[in-house]
């Protein structure tokens, strides 16, 4: 089963069991890359307006109601107007008067050629907000898990989706070299791309570790990530998704705090994306690891 | 004028609960001046009372979102004094355990939730608990909060989806004391009603409990409510007198007119002095007096 159809699935028993999902255009051409299941409004599919800020507060209503929204924001961009009341409202309520909000909000990002605000991933600004939790699930068993998680708890999770994970079949495990030059810790889409450097860069007999970060918030090392780095001679690099000035540097900053390796952030170029292919500003790319890969040894080295 | 649909334990009884807001709240001034509690923003309703009172007196057991000014829907709606004042200054045995303080108060008992401090968020969240169960949900905003687009937004969607929901907008006319008509030409109940029920009206108690019962069965619906606020937008300065009217005083000769003046007068003295003894109560138990 694909990514997508795991999360259509979902949806599917997740309103035949009285839970909701609302978004926008979802019975849109498409129905959001074909996660949503074709149901109607009666069946809990609930079609918002276009205010995206007020749809945000309709999703925390829809959770204070204990209807356990799934709440669709197409892009990830958008969310600079719906994230106001899920996190001054949903992810606050529990710690201000005891009322747990749980809403799960779906956020798919995708791949440049759309501009200047809404492409790529934006789950930094989530990631400062306390009582969030943000997940960036990319594989089936990993968008299963966290949806166990969500029911089985009464936080309120970002979910940063991407759309290069829809058709996504497989799992994606870590690589752990005995020797390793490097250790990589990509997010999101950024996985494929350094899974894909990882295998050009051996060719040239740089062997690297790749750990997989799912769980961006709350974020605790694990043994395993701390002894891949460890044993890496040249430390690490965390690839993401998002500008470096958000989750990626929080994350390097607790892996440098819990080892004696420096940890470098490689994310959206600190500029605005432009229509034009030449312009645009995309996740890093293979070969764009790859070159921080190679400059870092080299610097080590000098 | 009293209406005849009212009985009298009904006219006596919203008395009792105006009286139960504002002698809180006159108590609160005290307190809060005498520095007897912690310097939190408060944000008190007095010359608002009739509001929240009226309207608890037809929508018994609704769900209830307020914003920064909720004492009076709290007190109206039947939440315990004494949680509040335990509130206010700072305890665990306070309606929100000492997190929600002045502006942000919730109670599970009486359905009413809290608010998290941005203007006018109650009115998207309310909207969306309406569709989520099903059930009469009242939202209260200023007519500074229906300003915001998520507010116009959340009317426009509850219409379009039909949610049990009542819009009561508490218009003084200020934004802190920026008057309305430098912010806005249009007003709510002529052009943010989005085809719902909407009506304009002053807050005489009698007026809105008879537009209260008559959106009562046509949900959503929207009620423009103005009002004055005697005292100052947070804290408990007084810019002077009331601008137009002070409803207190209107109500109470209403009251007395309707052959109920002995009655009134009984309830205000005993809510005055009751209030107060529960005021000096919590501040002795916690060694504030």
């Amino acid at each position: 089963m694909t990514v997508a159809e795991t999360i259509r699935e979902i949806t599917k028993k997740h309103l035949q069991s009285g839970g909701v999902a609302l978004g926008q255009c979802l019975t849109a051409v498409g129905w959001v890359g074909g996660t949503v299941p074709e149901l109607t409004e009666q069946d809990g599919l609930i079609e918002l307006s276009m205010d995206d800020t007020a749809g945000g507060g309709i999703a925390v209503g829809l959770a204070l109601a204990g209807r356990r929204p799934i709440y669709i924001v197409r892009y990830q961009g958008f969310q600079w107007f719906n994230a106001a009341m899920i996190v001054n409202y949903a992810a606050k309520s529990k710690d201000m008067w005891g009322i747990p909000c749980p809403v799960f909000v779906r956020s798919v990002a995708m791949e440049g050629s759309i501009g200047p605000v809404a492409s790529s991933s934006h789950h930094g600004m989530f990631t400062r907000m306390p009582g969030i939790e943000v997940v960036a699930p990319m594989t089936p068993a990993e968008y299963t898990s966290t949806w166990k998680y969500f029911m089985s708890h009464d936080v309120p999770i970002y979910v940063s989706e991407h759309r290069k994970s829809f058709p996504i079949d497989y799992e994606l495990p870590n690589i752990i070299r005995p020797k390793a030059d490097i250790t990589l810790f990509p997010i999101s889409v950024g996985r494929l791309n350094a899974l894909e450097a990882v295998k050009e860069l051996e060719k040239e007999d740089i062997m690297c570790n790749l750990i997989h970060i799912v769980r961006l918030k709350p974020f605790v090392p694990s043994n395993h990530m701390l002894k891949a780095l460890a044993d890496s001679i040249h430390g690490g690099i965390v690839v993401d998704t998002d500008f470096e000035n958000g989750v990626s540097k929080c994350i390097a900053h607790d892996i440098m705090l819990a080892s004696d390796k420096r940890v470098h952030t490689l994310g959206l170029k600190e500029r605005a994306a432009g229509f034009a292919p030449h312009l645009d500003n995309l996740p890093p790319s293979p070969k764009e690891i790859i070159r921080k890969v190679k400059e870092l040894i080299k610097d080590n080295r000098r | 004028m009293i209406p005849e649909s009212i009985d009298t334990e009904g006219v006596l009884e919203i008395f009792r609960k105006i009286c139960l807001i504002r002698y809180f709240e006159l108590n609160l001034k005290k307190v809060y001046d005498a520095g007897l509690m912690p310097k939190i923003p408060i944000y008190l309703s007095v010359g608002q009372e009739t509001i929240a009172a009226a309207l608890s007196m037809i929508y018994k057991g609704a769900s209830l979102f307020g914003q920064h000014r909720g004492h009076g829907i709290y007190l109206a709606f039947g939440g315990s004094p004494a949680q509040l004042i335990d509130e206010l200054l700072g305890l665990p045995t306070g309606c929100a355990g000492g997190m929600g303080g002045s502006a942000s108060i919730q109670c599970p008992e009486i359905k009413m939730f809290g608010h998290d401090g941005l203007m006018g968020t109650q009115v998207p969240i309310g909207v969306g608990y309406a569709i989520g169960t099903g059930q009469t949900t009242i939202t209260f905003m200023g007519d500074a909060s229906a300003e915001e687009g998520y507010v116009l937004g959340a009317i426009g969607y509850a219409a379009t989806k039909k949610a049990p929901i009542l819009f009561v907008v508490c218009d003084n006319g200020l934004s802190i004391l920026t008057k309305k008509d430098v912010r806005r030409n249009w007003n709510m109940a002529d052009h943010a009603g989005f085809g719902i029920a909407t009506m304009d009206i002053t807050d005489d108690p009698w007026e809105i409990i008879r537009t209260g019962k008559l959106f009562k069965d046509q949900l959503p619906a929207l009620i423009n409510i103005q009002t004055n606020r005697e005292l100052w937008h947070a804290g408990t300065g007084r810019d002077g007198q009331p601008n137009e009217f002070n409803r207190f005083n209107v109500t109470k000769n209403e009251i007395a007119m309707a052959g109920l003046g002995t009655e009134a007068d009984t309830i205000e003295k005993e809510m005055e002095i009751s209030i107060e003894t529960l005021w000096n109560q919590r501040l002795q138990l916690t060694g504030r007096l």
